[in-house]
């Protein structure tokens, strides 16, 4: 089942959208979607950092994905 | 005690400052962000802010926890604006009161220093001749 990840500032201009799906995203780790994600908008990879939140909390790259989760893409941040 | 919003209309400095005084207070330190006219001589039009609403305010509320932690404080106030901002308006408004003006001082910068490197909020730089989100790019 594919799960929808929100994305937000300049990763929601370089995807496009403001939620993008990723079909084989369960039980895949925070580290190889990030990986994923790159290498499908490689602009992806010029940000300084590429954060993603699992249920509205900052993800390592080892935590496991599961169906339900609520993802999000955070490019780097600049509130105030 | 905390009182942490998200607002799409425009911030009040006088009713946060208001907000965060008890009498057991003796110094309100209150952190005013506003829209500059330029970047590095470069003149802005306006700034768009976005935010990762539920994220931002559970990120926020976990820096006022640590606050509390580090200074004796008595009510801290934290309010982030959305949406477009032109020149002089108010994107984010800290407030803290203490019994003292050192705590006061200090976590008041220590949230807005703090604010910005982790709440998933994101403003873009609007210049005649273009737009950057800033921080964006190494």
């Amino acid at each position: 089942m594919a799960i929808n990840i929100l994305a937000f500032g300049i990763a929601k201009e370089i995807i496009g959208q403001s939620v993008v799906a990723v079909a084989e995203a369960d039980g895949m780790s925070v580290g190889a979607l990030q990986l994923l994600l790159q290498n499908r908008y490689p602009a992806l990879t010029r940000l300084s950092s590429l954060a993603i939140a699992v249920n509205g909390e900052y993800a390592t790259a080892g935590t496991i994905i599961h169906a339900g989760d609520e993802l999000a893409i955070i490019p780097p941040v600049s509130g105030g | 005690m905390t009182d942490i919003k998200i607002l799409s209309e425009p911030l009040n400095t006088e009713a946060c400052t208001r907000w965060v005084m008890t009498p057991d207070s003796g110094g309100i330190n209150v952190f005013i962000g506003t829209v500059r006219n330029a970047t590095k001589g470069k003149p802005v039009v306006r700034l768009d802010f976005e935010a990762y609403v539920p994220m931002a305010l559970k990120e926020m509320q976990k820096i006022a926890d640590e606050a509390f932690t580090r200074w004796p404080l008595n009510k801290i106030l934290i309010h982030h604006r959305v949406g477009s901002l032109s020149v002089l308006d108010i994107p984010v408004i800290i407030a803290v009161s203490a019994a003292h003006r050192a705590a006061a001082f200090e976590a008041c910068r220590y949230i807005i220093d703090t604010l910005k490197q982790t709440v998933p909020i994101w403003k873009k730089e609007v210049f005649e001749d273009g737009e950057i989100w800033v921080a964006a790019h190494p």
